[in-house]
């Protein structure tokens, strides 16, 4: 008896000891994210200017029917899908290839590990300012066009022209971010069993043909997860056209967050720009969820 | 046997010579930063042509004494390291204790919390700017503290792996502790917290590393001069007339060292984290 009764106060106190950990939490969460999404989708339905607060019109679909004739938002759309659609092969194969060149555990191998993570221990607002001065187009202060001149080619505007700005940033992500995802991939690597590697090469398997039928396979969970993160990453790029291009030329690097930014905090269109964040939100998510469902089928 | 043994000697001098030759290309920008960083202004761009670009020669600390000079360096440090180190310590303690209470204990909305925390992880922070900007105008927090903190703390990442860490801790050894008469809160507090020390010191280097990088957030709401942030100080330097490239460098070099710090000591922690997410997500 004594001992039922006992457990039954330790049943409550474990209920009351549940609310009082979760609640700090959670209450944060509700007052910093769950409000503002729902606070976001509410402002896309008015006309809000930040200059007048007072004025502020409901008008319903309004934005969002104007966002369908923005070229503006339309090309804030595709950059977007384009860094993020070039990005992520890049830095994922990137990623995989340098975990694969430091996987052996000789002597000296965290070395080479933290040289190819080292790009991470600076901030991308660092490697943006960085590698604007590295992409200047005269050969006499831009350190890759002093090697492009050495070796005979033209100069290129890297930066200041609409063609190659984008690629300009996407290669520079890429190697700021592969360290990162290398990492994943170092753990996913010491996870395979070393009997199949064995076993393929008593087999006659050529090394590349390990790395087909016995690495990738294994990998398949990794690379799903590797794939997904740097994804939802990717769709967030503002820091690098920020610094290093504002946007241009020619508006060739202005993505989705740039977009809502410019709208938002330096046109004062808050309606409008909450209707544009509305819309990267429902991307972003539909995104992550599909990926999330692709990943679970291991 | 022979042929085995020559064959893992190929192996070991590909691994060197190819490292070592991909490695230098791949630092070569972060090798040209640091010589920049050293050089004296008008030597930065001398030499462009030639592999003595990564080399400075006439090396000097001159840099570094400018950009304390003209950034107010000591300040923005201050600045940095108070809101981050602020929010480590709640970020901590209620996401820990959070976590814990989906693990370890059974009480109504513990199921309904959890898969909120897992479908908000996903939530991209860019998307919601504008209400957010607009909820810390009206608290009379922009341009303060509290707007860099507070929003900040609560983390459904955090919250998760302190979740997925609690989750395996032996309910028998929390069951002694209740048997003792120690109550839920007091066994966390004094058992769960001191064997937990990983998690925590995984959670504490994540944070610092995505604190110490942030820019968006810092940079819509601390928009005075003496608030700024390492990121905000050092973008804006990048801007600033008359523009001197080997200081900008050395501001460069400067922001990174607490990282590298960070790195130094808890290398171990922070890598763990980073691969571990992969193999739970």
């Amino acid at each position: 008896m004594a001992k039922i009764e006992k457990l039954s106060g330790r049943k409550r106190d474990e209920r009351i000891a549940g609310y009082v950990f979760a609640l700090p939490a959670v209450g944060l969460l509700l007052a910093f994210l769950a409000v503002p999404i729902i606070y976001t989708i509410y402002y896309s339905v008015f006309q809000y200017q930040v200059m007048r607060p007072n004025d502020i019109l409901f008008v319903g679909l309004e934005n969002y029917k104007k966002l369908f004739s923005d070229s503006d938002f339309w090309i804030s759309l595709k950059n977007t899908f384009y860094f993020t659609i070039v990005v992520v092969p890049v830095q994922c194969t990137l990623a995989l290839v340098l975990a694969m060149l430091v996987s052996k555990k000789y002597r000296g191998v965290s070395f080479f590990r933290t040289m190819y993570f080292s790009p991470q221990l600076t901030s991308m607002v660092v490697i943006s300012v960085l590698w604007t001065v590295l992409y200047n187009s005269n050969p006499n202060t831009g350190l890759i066009n002093a090697l492009l001149a050495n070796l005979g080619m033209e100069p290129i505007n890297f930066l200041t022209n609409e063609k190659t700005a984008m690629n300009s940033i996407i290669f520079m992500s890429a190697w700021q971010g592969a360290g990162y995802q290398m990492m994943i991939f170092l753990a996913g690597l010491q996870g395979i069993p070393k009997d199949q590697y064995e076993a393929a090469s008593v087999d006659g398997a050529t090394p590349w043909q390990q790395f087909l039928f016995v690495t990738l396979p294994n990998l398949k969970g990794t690379i799903k997860y590797v794939i997904m993160i740097t994804m939802i990453q990717a769709m967030k790029l503002f820091t690098q056209p920020y610094v290093m291009t504002q946007g241009g030329p020619r508006n060739s690097t202005k993505t989705m967050v740039y977009y809502i930014y410019t709208q938002g905090f330096q046109k004062g269109n808050f309606g409008y720009a909450c209707a544009v964040a509305a819309v990267f939100f429902v991307i972003v998510v539909a995104m992550s969820l599909f990926l999330q469902k692709v990943t679970a089928d291991k | 046997m022979k042929s085995l043994k020559a064959q893992n000697a190929l192996q070991k001098i590909f691994f060197y010579a190819g490292n070592t030759i991909i490695g230098i290309i791949f630092v070569s920008p972060l090798i040209w930063m640091i010589a920049a960083s050293l050089k004296p202004e008008a030597k930065i761009f001398a030499n462009m042509n030639s592999i003595k670009t990564f080399i400075p020669e006439e090396a000097s600390l001159d840099n570094f004494i400018e950009v304390f000079r003209r950034v107010d360096l000591a300040n923005v440090f201050k600045n940095t390291l108070t809101y981050i180190l602020l929010i480590l310590v709640l970020d901590l303690l209620i996401n820990s204790i959070c976590g814990y209470a989906l693990a370890k204990f059974r009480f109504r909305g513990r199921k309904l919390i959890l898969s909120f925390v897992v479908a908000l992880m996903v939530m991209p922070m860019e998307a919601i700017l504008l209400p957010m900007y607009i909820e810390m105008s009206q608290l009379d927090w922009v341009n303060s503290l509290p707007a860099l903190v507070v929003p900040s703390i609560a983390k459904c990442f955090s919250i998760y792996m302190f979740y997925n860490f609690f989750k395996d801790i032996p309910d028998d050894l929390l069951e002694a502790a209740s048997i003792d008469g120690s109550s839920p809160i007091r066994t966390f507090f004094s058992i769960v917290m001191p064997i937990s020390k990983t998690v925590y010191a995984t959670v504490f280097i994540l944070d610092f590393v995505a604190h110490w990088n942030d820019f968006m957030w810092p940079f819509l709401v601390m928009t005075g001069k003496d608030k700024r942030t390492i990121q905000l100080a050092v973008q804006s330097f990048f801007g600033t007339q008359p523009v001197h490239y080997s200081a900008i460098m050395a501001s460069l070099v400067l922001s990174a060292i607490p990282m590298i710090v960070m790195f130094v000591f808890m290398q171990k922690y922070y890598v763990e984290g980073i691969a571990s997410s992969g193999i739970k997500g």
